[in-house]
């Protein structure tokens, strides 16, 4: 009964063994066992959006997942986006529209807006808007996090590096 | 200006308090009431402690020691200190959450476990949910008090009967607003740490008033405010909710000190939505008279708010400040209102983001609606004439809060900050849609006016260290729930300093880093804590030439600062640079006192007032009811601007939060006291589809007289006029349909039953 | 909010899991994709004693297109494969278009058309969907294998013609004729929360202009999905506004709606009729599908 089951993956790049309960969630791994605190925990009922991570590159809710579930996936958290002590274009993107307030939104807005424009690399305002429409954030209002959504997928398209880092 | 706080919540390295890990740390979960009201015959942990990893189950008898109401902070009304709070519910429970026990455990799942098997044996009781019911004579829901009216008080000014008496044109309607909150996105929590050895004790997820709450809690804990130290983390959001005196403010500080080791709680969201105060409930009977000029004469009513089981630590503002502001940003001379603030078996009830504002905004400005459409007056023509002129500035509004002294307007050019907004707006060349059907869909444009009183006082407090290398390091006594304050400070020292913002560290919200300071509410950040840091640079300035006098042998009354060098008065030659005068200062970290240190405050109970316009444009289909935004535009007066970004920031997602509150936002309970509406699937916050196109104008027409940056607070102005706004633009709309929107929200079931109502030939007043 | 424990099994194959479930009784619950299950369990309003994880069984996912035209997908196959799939696009258009109605991305990214059926929720798009594609549901159980008519699979809320013992391992939609268009409408209080009241249809019209088939379904209004009996009436004629009117209210009147905090059961009768209506003439005034876009 609930014995304690050996997993195996890929978190940020990096190979991650884990001995979970079944019923750890995956955002309580992340969090708790491999200390990557920027995946936020606002809900826990999968409507916030604030745990999105990228499983196999599709954003999921790690609070909707069990850790025995992604035995052998490659996951990737905020923490992963940009090299240690850089910014990602949408990153840099979001620090200049104001995009954020309090933050705690933050990384469930970068990590889904991360896969969304590698999806759809030319989203209408429309499809932005959309394609954040799971991540709730109370301060912004949201108008600032699609300018910046939209702005980093016009930059590419002229052009711009893809995710390139800028320096602290 | 681009924020600095902004780089670490984007790379994930943010540190909020779930985030905090001590050694040997527990993790609590509060068993909270299922039963609106009840009688508690006992309580059965035995099987919950035998569950491995559990290590205790604080129930009403270990904290009886220490158990006292949690005192009221702010805006106190005769008759409500009767009805506080006790941390844990001892006999009785008086709302569907209250909390009964606090299990300990060793991981936060267990502790949950451990919860569903704690034996909680209740007799229920009659629950009291509406405040009309409860003023009528149902049940008690303090059984000792025998009323549920907590408060009940007349205010008013002139002589309101006989404006009445005189009067060309009178109307009265009936309005409510429904009860919704702040929710932000990070929940609440706390990690307690009691040092049974150093006899000290280390709260983290401070927010709001850390100062005021760490007095609170050393009180009822028995200890100096020395042995606490209340510390402010990263912080997901307040908007007046987070951070006031909660139950769990004591429980968890207490866990610790009664176990000896760390303890950690983080509410969950059900918790959330359950346990944080709720706030906006409020019914309002109001009344205006009006001259045959259009000049409003007088204006009378009945206010009810609501106030949930308890009254906690700030609800007063509610009726208090729902009441004074009823009158708003136009010169009536005859005001009288009947005040009650009442107790029900609800979650109790306080202040979120523009509180009593958004609600007398509400009402009075859809009563302007209601008469200029009965009188044939355009609505912004009415409003024009009425609004206080900039020459009637500063302009007293009277005494209408008990306790408080009269309200004085201190500085506003209202009629030339609405014609700007109308201009901005488009207003004249929208108005051609009003009450018009365009492919199936009927528009509508509504506005609403509203002053807010910003920067309460009674003060704030800074001090500055010069460090090794030449930057500072700034702490000052506001708190920061994610709005940009390690920016803002920044800014307000780099400028009164002449400096770059790279160099200085702000720290805030801690009781560690000074020794007094009051917090964040008020919208108050920028005019306390920015004048605390104006004042706190000039003592450096001081400090500095002192200095650079002493190295070099100068008097120092020739020498000047400029721009982050001392020069000579006589010939401005440099004496001493910055780096030159924190040379030989040790490399120390934030917690220790440098070579150079000064502290200031900055004192003033006059409030500073801002004056904001909100328009709104929505069409409506009036098959499904449904309400799209169109446009909405808010504009303020807010003096000046530290950083246009972070206020443009702050008024449009307070805006956007006001629409929800307008439309979605609804804590609703059954008949018997349960919360139906108590999971986000339930409770609805906007989402990113919802409210496409809202903007802001933020002008800097009338600077406030009151500090020396002549700011005034920008950070509730854009919620607002949103209820009053969009009611009147939805009431335009459907005019054509007889409907009047005198109920929030405006939901999609609420609307399709006025538009129902009035099909089948009724009034068609949403309710 | 931690969900309560439970046993975990992840079985390799269908047979394995078949067995399993078998020897497990009422005490396991399914694990498709998790995104109504999970939330029940984070909210202990599930407490299942064994999880039976369906994740690595490879043979329930995917969707092919059968010699007859019709198209089969597996019961693992999440939302947003049916929204991507070329073959969907191509054959099935009704289906990504709904599908990006179906709650967020990141929960159709997880959530698969088998656990939605199974779950049942009145108010989900899938149910519904497969009633108006006239889809077979292909169950399976350790010792059989059922075909269900899609209109016969959800009983009420949260209830299935499932038997114990039984999974869902396939769904087949029968093929598209090149005369079929399509309708789809629902209204929720927000863009992705389960529909209020929604409705779906397909209409086959021929170069005429005559109707030759029609088939229409109302969701989320009463306890399960239901076809709109009256949508016959349009059969045999051109789909014209007195037709459509006539539908639509009898459509209401064939509803027992349902009523909670989002909704009265008379705002959602209303929005049958406005639903229904909505959905018949956008279908009736779709572009004539080409040939082309069949194949």
């Amino acid at each position: 009964m609930n014995d304690m089951v050996r997993i195996q993956l890929q978190v940020n790049g990096a190979n991650v063994e884990g001995t979970v309960e079944p019923r750890l969630t995956l955002a309580d791994f992340l969090r708790e066992h491999l200390d990557l605190t920027g995946t936020h925990l606002g809900c826990e009922h999968g409507v916030c959006g604030a745990c999105t991570v990228l499983l196999n590159g599709d954003s999921v809710r790690a609070c909707l997942m069990f850790a025995v579930q992604v035995d052998g996936a490659d996951v990737v958290t905020v923490e992963g986006l940009a090299p240690e002590g850089a910014l990602t274009d949408l990153q840099a993107n979001f620090r200049r529209h104001h995009a954020l307030q309090c933050g705690f939104c933050t990384p469930g807005m970068l990590t889904t807006a991360h896969a969304f424009l590698r999806e759809c690399p030319c989203p209408s305002r429309e499809e932005v808007r959309e394609a954040i429409s799971g991540n709730l954030c109370r301060c912004t209002g949201y108008i600032p996090i699609v300018d910046a959504i939209l702005a980093t997928a016009e930059a590419r398209n002229d052009g711009g590096a893809q995710g390139a880092g800028e320096p602290k | 200006m681009e924020r600095q706080e902004d780089f670490r919540f984007l790379t994930g390295r943010g540190c909020y308090v779930d985030d905090v890990r001590r050694p040997d740390m527990l993790h609590a979960v509060v068993i909270r009431s299922p039963m609106a009201h009840a009688r508690i015959l006992g309580i059965d942990a035995s099987a919950a402690l035998e569950l491995p990893g559990v290590v205790a189950v604080i129930t009403f008898a270990d904290i009886r020691k220490f158990a006292k109401p949690i005192p009221q902070r702010t805006c106190p009304l005769p008759g409500m200190e009767k009805f506080l709070q006790v941390p844990l519910a001892s006999d009785v429970v008086r709302y569907v959450g209250e909390p009964v026990a606090v299990v300990l455990a060793d991981d936060r799942y267990v502790a949950e476990d451990a919860a569903e098997m704690v034996f909680v044996d209740y007799d229920s009781l009659d629950a009291v949910v509406d405040a009309h019911a409860a003023m009528a004579g149902g049940a008690v829901v303090h059984e000792q008090q025998g009323t549920n009216v907590a408060s009940a008080y007349e205010v008013g000014r002139g002589d309101v009967a006989r404006a009445f008496r005189d009067a060309h044109y009178t109307r009265k309607e009936t309005f409510y607003v429904h009860r919704h909150s702040a929710v932000p996105l990070e929940t609440r929590g706390l990690v307690a740490e009691w040092d049974p050895v150093a006899k000290h004790l280390k709260v983290w997820g401070a927010g709001k008033v850390p100062f005021a709450n760490r007095a609170i809690l050393a009180d009822m804990l028995q200890l100096s405010p020395a042995a606490v130290d209340l510390i402010e983390v990263d912080v997901g959001g307040s908007f007046g909710v987070r951070g006031d005196f909660y139950p769990e403010d004591f429980l968890i500080p207490f866990a610790s000190f009664h176990v000896g080791r760390p303890v950690k709680w983080i509410e969950d969201r059900r918790e959330n939505l359950m346990a944080t105060n709720h706030s906006r409930e409020m019914h309002c009977e109001l009344e205006i008279a009006v001259d045959a000029g259009g000049v409003i004469t007088g204006m009378r009513g009945k206010v009810v708010a609501d106030l949930g089981a308890y009254v906690r630590t700030n609800p007063g503002v509610m009726p208090g400040k729902g009441t004074q502001f009823l009158q708003g940003p136009y010169a009536i001379d005859h005001l009288g209102f009947e005040v009650r603030a009442v107790i029900t078996n609800k979650t109790p009830a306080g202040t979120y983001r523009g509180p009593g504002r958004y609600e007398s905004a509400f009402f009075r400005e859809r009563l302007i609606d209601i008469a200029a459409r009965e009188l044939g007056i355009d609505p912004a023509e009415f409003r024009r004439r009425n609004l206080i002129r900039a020459d009637q500035m500063p302009y007293d509004a009277g005494a209408l809060v008990p306790g408080q002294p009269a309200t004085v307007y201190d500085s506003g050019d209202f009629p030339a900050v609405f014609d700007r907004a109308l201009a901005h707006f488009g207003f004249d060349d929208l108005t051609a849609l009003n009450g018009r059907c365009v492919d199936g869909r009927w528009h509508g444009i509504g506005m609403a006016c509203a002053p807010e009183s910003t920067g309460g006082g009674p003060g704030e407090h800074a001090r500055l260290e010069l460090r090794h290398g030449g930057g500072f390091d700034l702490f000052v006594g506001s708190s920061s729930a994610g709005q940009g304050h390690e920016t803002v400070m920044a800014q307000v020292l780099a400028e009164s300093l002449g400096i770059p913002c790279e160099g200085i560290r702000v720290h805030h919200g801690s009781t560690t880093h000074l020794a007094q300071g009051f917090g964040a509410y008020h919208s108050r950040s920028a005019v306390m804590g920015g004048s605390a840091v104006v004042a706190v640079a000039q003592k450096m300035r001081e400090a500095l030439l002192a200095r650079a006098g002493q190295l070099t042998g100068t008097p120092a009354t020739s020498l000047k600062w400029d721009a982050g060098r001392v020069v000579r008065e006589a010939d401005g030659q440099t004496v001493a640079t910055l780096a030159q005068l924190a040379s030989g200062l040790p490399d120390c970290g934030p917690a220790d006192h440098g070579l150079v240190g000064v502290s200031a405050s900055f004192e003033s109970n006059r409030l500073t007032y801002t004056f904001g316009v909100h328009l709104a444009h929505v069409s409506v289909d009036p098959a499904t009811a449904q309400v799209r935004v169109e446009k909405y535009l808010c504009v303020e007066d807010v003096g000046r601007m530290i950083n246009p970004m972070i206020v443009h920031g702050q008024t449009v997602g307070a805006a956007v939060q006001g629409l929800g509150g307008t439309f979605l936002d609804e804590f609703k309970y059954d008949e018997s006291g349960q919360l139906i509406t108590g999971t986000f699937a339930d409770y609805l916050l906007p989402s990113s589809t919802d409210f496409e196109n809202v903007d802001a104008l933020t002008l800097e027409l009338c600077p406030s007289p009151s500090n020396p940056l002549g700011v005034k607070g920008a950070g509730e102005g854009g919620i607002i006029g949103t209820g009053g706004a969009l009611a009147n633009a939805v009431s335009n709309a459907l005019a054509q349909f007889g409907v009047s929107v005198t109920r929030l929200p405006m939901s999609l079931d609420n609307l399709a039953r006025s538009l129902r109502q009035s099909r089948a030939g009724g009034t068609g007043v949403a309710r | 909010m931690k969900p309560p424990r439970f046993d975990y099994e992840a079985p390799a194959s269908l047979e394995e899991a078949l067995q399993r479930l078998r020897e497990s009784g009422d005490d396991a619950r399914v694990l498709a994709g998790g995104q109504s299950l999970i939330p029940a369990l984070n909210l202990r309003l599930a407490n299942p004693g064994r999880l039976l994880d369906l994740r690595r069984i490879t043979s329930l996912r995917g969707i092919r297109r059968l010699p007859s035209g019709a198209l089969a997908a597996g019961a693992m196959t999440r939302h947003a494969d049916f929204e991507r799939d070329p073959l969907m696009q191509r054959h099935l258009p009704i289906v990504p278009a709904v599908m990006r109605r179906v709650a967020h991305p990141q929960i159709r990214n997880r959530g698969t058309i088998g656990g939605s059926l199974a779950h049942a929720d009145p108010a989900a798009e899938w149910p519904a969907l497969c009633m108006a594609l006239d889809a077979t549901i292909v169950v399976a159980s350790a010792s059989a294998e059922r075909r269900i008519p899609a209109a016969e699979f959800p009983l009420g809320v949260y209830t299935t013609a499932l038997r114990p013992g039984e999974l869902i391992r396939e769904i087949e939609f029968p093929a598209w004729p090149a005369t079929r268009r399509w309708g789809f409408e629902e209204v929720s209080r927000r863009l992705g929360d389960f529909a209020i009241t929604g409705a779906m249809c397909t209409l086959d019209i021929d170069a005429n202009q005559r109707c030759t088939a029609a088939r229409c379904v109302i969701f989320a209004a009463s306890e399960r999905p239901q076809l709109v009996a009256a949508a016959a009436e349009l059969v045999g004629g051109p789909v014209t506004e007195d037709a459509v009117a006539r539908v639509a209210k009898a459509a209401r009147h064939s509803i027992s709606p349902l009523s909670d905090h989002h909704a009265s059961a008379e705002y959602r009768l209303e929005l049958v009729e406005t639903m229904t209506a909505r959905v018949l003439k956008q279908a009736a005034a779709m572009a004539a599908p080409t040939q082309e876009s069949i194949r």
